[in-house]
């Protein structure tokens, strides 16, 4: 155990639209590759290799760095059965960790329920973004989904203190649940009364904080210097999770000029982030994992990549231990599914890896089953 | 006028435009139920009741190069007296989705926008046929870029699943792989062509053209049919399926009725209210795939009324409807990139959707940071005596007697929002802190103050998210 290492935290980067998994880590010696991707090519002279054979997008230096500081593992050709090729039910499924079918819990949410049983934690999980991923849903379970932390709070616009405190205090006792109103009242009156509690804590992280890095403007960066402020505030927040605008990286054209700036602001975003952290001696207590939904289609469109399976995940932090997980999925043409990589390991190993080795929880009970797992935690 | 047929109108106006202030209420009322749902069925230029010349002078940007501005989209929703024009819009925006943020083109946005208007209460099969003839859509799911001899799937795969069949049905999926390769082929050839800049250096327009020679004009089997089919021929098919009969009248009850199960659970999770939509989907096939025949059943219908207050509202329904209320933004005035971004972070931007899947609605709305932010942008609004909209309530109050009663300030407060009603415990919660705040005569200058708090704490329940 080292130093700085407090409770383990999981910081979850969605990558929504689907990255193309062939162009993020490059095959880029694979004769069938230059076929394949006439124009969308990423040669030997772009790639940041990291042997003979495969080599990061160039965007992602920094995450190269990073890997060659032995702080990337790559879960080469991730996927899970029957691949889906809609953006929707994919994501809906690396959220509920169920291919089979719908299911309506996340994962982390119900990792979160391991985690805090009792509920004496509103803070154990927060989401910043539009919107509360599936992921992070689940019955009893409360996450705090912040926007823009700086604003933060309920009837914010009654000036006056004595006032406010009455309204909210009226607030809570509105929001109290009834019994028997069903799960959306339900819902609603867990959803008001957290606001409540986190609004007050939350809006402290800000004030606390100061760092000499600079994050860049775009919303994923302000969101993981967010998540910096939070995390080093002691909140006791485990899980975070946060990603890019939804469709971000959906290449069916222009891929080529797109993607290069979609990773090089993904890949400042976490090298800062992590700079962040070891400025306040927290780098090793934070391990993230970067996701996408599916991979691409192979064959290139001309200008972009139809949706496709078999893609790439990372999992980033001192406490990984760098280097390539599976198999990079063949590309002779008889081995493609359809069209597409064929994966060959199971997300839910990934998921099942973090779960146990850096969360210190029982995954099986949270992903129904047990899963073969990777061992890139140290 | 009765208590019962206004708020009944306000349950309408919330449902089929975006909420009105009381005294349309009562004057829509006065006029009666039918010939309020006859009159929003049938807008036409003459009925929208908007100075829009005055707004177009005033937001230079209209009728320039950039026309689909916020401003554009947010002042017709206020001020539009052809409420269900405006709201089908937006109905059908959140399911025949396309995001600015990929196509970079208000020109074109606007262009899909006015389609969707002038299509919008009609047949359904010609608004499919419309969207897939659309410069923006076709850009956005890369209809552009499929060609006879490479395909690209998105669009074909969207139609299907997003826009007409849907995934499943009643546990069963409604197409194959196969089905949306061949429905890919036949759209082959329905692409662009860029017109001429309306400014030099300005944005390309792009219009809609069909090249015979990058179509694939092979056989294709699709849906158990076998034929040269093009594109028509593949809505013609669509549009005869039991599939999207119920598809579009889940959507049709999900957006004016009550909240559905989420789009994605459909093929597995039967409706809410199977006899209202097996009465949509009838009135479907009867009238020929009619948008505003199968409203015309469903606001007539007892279904639709007593639906009061089953819906979360949206966030556009949100702001809208609070705008409307309050009386703000009947002129132009500078400030509405603000009013655009709050309804962003409620979670709902218009022209960027999160998804080719449009919306999550229901309960997704709700979360710890939209909840936080619908609730203070509604309290900062009724809040404030300031806006005509709430000085009227204040009036209207006053008007009923020289003083009230803490009773009597929570109902007229909620009676005037339209009619709105809490839960036992809720309503006398107020009552209580009216009493505590105390009530003064209605003209003492106190009484303002006393109303917007009251206000205030309606906006803030939980009853008041819903319409």
């Amino acid at each position: 155990m080292t130093s700085n290492k407090k409770d383990p935290v999981l910081v979850v980067l969605q990558m929504t639209g689907a990255y193309d998994a062939l162009n993020t880590f490059v095959p880029y010696s694979d004769p069938h590759y230059v076929d394949y991707r006439a124009n969308l090519q990423i040669g030997p002279d772009q790639v940041l290799a990291v042997d003979d054979k495969v080599g990061f997008h160039p965007g992602m230096d920094q995450i190269k760095d990073m890997y060659d500081q032995g702080k990337v593992a790559v879960l080469q050709g991730i996927g899970y059965p029957n691949p889906n090729r809609s953006h929707f039910r994919s994501l809906d499924i690396w959220h509920t960790a169920e291919p089979e079918k719908m299911a309506p819990d996340g994962w982390l949410g119900k990792a979160i329920r391991e985690i805090d049983p009792n509920k004496e934690n509103i803070l154990t999980a927060v989401n910043f973004g539009r919107g509360l991923p599936r992921a992070l849903a689940a019955p009893g379970v409360s996450v705090a989904s912040v926007g823009d932390i700086t604003n933060y709070g309920v009837l914010t616009g009654i000036d006056s203190t004595e006032k406010r405190s009455e309204a909210l205090d009226i607030f809570a006792r509105m929001y109290a649940p009834l019994i028997g109103s069903g799960p959306v009242s339900d819902y609603l009156s867990q959803t008001g009364l957290d606001v409540l509690k986190g609004a007050d804590i939350l809006k402290t992280a800000p004030q606390m904080y100061s760092s000499s890095v600079e994050y860049g403007g775009s919303p994923l960066a302000q969101w993981m210097k967010s998540i910096a402020q939070v995390h080093l505030a002691d909140f006791g927040t485990r899980v975070f999770y946060t990603g890019v605008n939804p469709g971000t990286f959906d290449t069916h054209a222009n891929q080529a000029t797109t993607l290069p700036k979609l990773w090089a602001d993904v890949s400042t975003s976490i090298s800062d982030f992590y700079e962040d952290l070891k400025e306040h001696n927290a780098n090793e207590e934070v391990v993230i994992l970067l996701f996408t939904e599916f991979g691409r289609r192979v064959q290139e469109n001309g200008s972009g990549t139809d949706h496709g399976s078999g893609g790439v995940a990372f999992v980033i932090g001192d406490a990984v231990k760098g280097g390539l997980y599976g198999e990079y999925p063949s590309l002779e043409p008889e081995k493609l599914d359809s069209g597409d990589l064929q994966w060959n390991n199971d997300f839910r190993g990934t998921y099942a890896s973090l779960l146990e080795q850096w969360m210190g929880l029982d995954a099986n009970p949270i992903l129904g089953a047990t899963y073969e797992q990777f061992d890139f935690i140290r | 006028m009765a208590n019962n047929d206004v708020a009944l109108m306000g349950h309408l106006m919330r449902r089929a435009g975006f909420g009105a202030q009381y005294h349309e209420l009562e004057a829509r009322a006065a006029v009666g139920y039918e010939e309020t749902v006859e009159e929003l069925l049938n807008p036409s230029e003459d009925t929208h009741g908007m100075d829009l010349d005055l707004a177009e002078r005033y937001f230079i940007e209209w009728n320039h190069h950039v026309r689909c501005v916020p401003e554009y989209i947010a002042f017709r929703m206020v001020n539009s007296k052809s409420q269900l024009e405006e709201k089908m819009i937006l109905f059908w925006h959140g399911i025949l989705c396309h995001t600015d943020s990929k196509n970079q083109s208000q020109i074109a946005s606007h262009a899909e926008w006015e389609m969707l208007r002038r299509c919008g209460l009609d047949s359904f099969k010609d608004l499919l046929i419309e969207i897939s003839k659309d410069p923006a859509m076709v850009y956005f799911l890369d209809n552009c870029l499929s060609h006879k001899d490479a395909i690209n799937e998105n669009y074909g795969r969207e139609l299907l699943e997003l826009f007409s069949l849907g995934v499943g049905m009643d546990g069963e999926f409604n197409y194959t792989e196969d089905d949306v390769k061949e429905c890919a082929r036949a759209f082959t050839g329905w692409t662009l062509a860029n017109g001429i800049p309306p400014q030099p250096y300005g944005r390309y327009t792009s219009t809609f053209v069909y090249n015979p020679d990058d179509h694939d004009d092979g056989e294709k089997t699709f849906l158990g049919h076998t034929g040269n089919f093009n594109g028509e021929d593949i809505i013609d098919i669509l549009c005869k399926q039991p599939a999207t009969a119920r598809f579009i009248s889940r959507h049709i009850y999900d957006f004016f009725v009550a909240d559905e199960a989420q789009v994605p659970t459909w093929m597995e999770t039967p409706p809410r209210d199977p006899e209202t939509i097996k009465m949509l989907e009838d009135e479907y096939f009867r009238s020929d795939y009619n948008i505003r025949s199968m409203l015309r059943v469903l606001f007539n219908s007892d279904a639709f009324k007593n639906a009061r207050f089953a819906r979360i509202k949206g966030p556009v329904e949100t702001v809208i409807g609070t705008l409307r209320l309050a009386g703000d933004w009947t002129t132009p005035k500078p400030g509405f990139e603000n009013i655009f971004e709050e309804m962003k972070h409620m979670g709902q931007e218009i022209l960027n959707p999160p998804s080719v899947e449009g919306w999550h609605t229901g309960r997704d709305w709700i979360d710890g940071g939209t909840l936080v932010r619908r609730i203070n942008f509604i309290a900062d609004y009724v809040g404030d005596a300031g806006y005509p909209g709430i000085q009227d309530m204040v009036q209207r109050l006053a008007a009923e007697g020289p003083t009230t009663t803490p009773e009597g300030l929570v109902e007229g407060c909620l009676r005037l929002l339209g009619h709105y009603e809490l839960t036992d415990e809720n309503h006398q919660m107020l009552v209580n802190h009216a009493r505590n705040g105390g009530v003064s005569a209605t003209d003492s200058p106190e009484f303002p103050k006393q109303v917007g708090e009251i206000l205030q704490m309606i906006v803030a329940t939980k009853e008041y998210l819903y319409a």
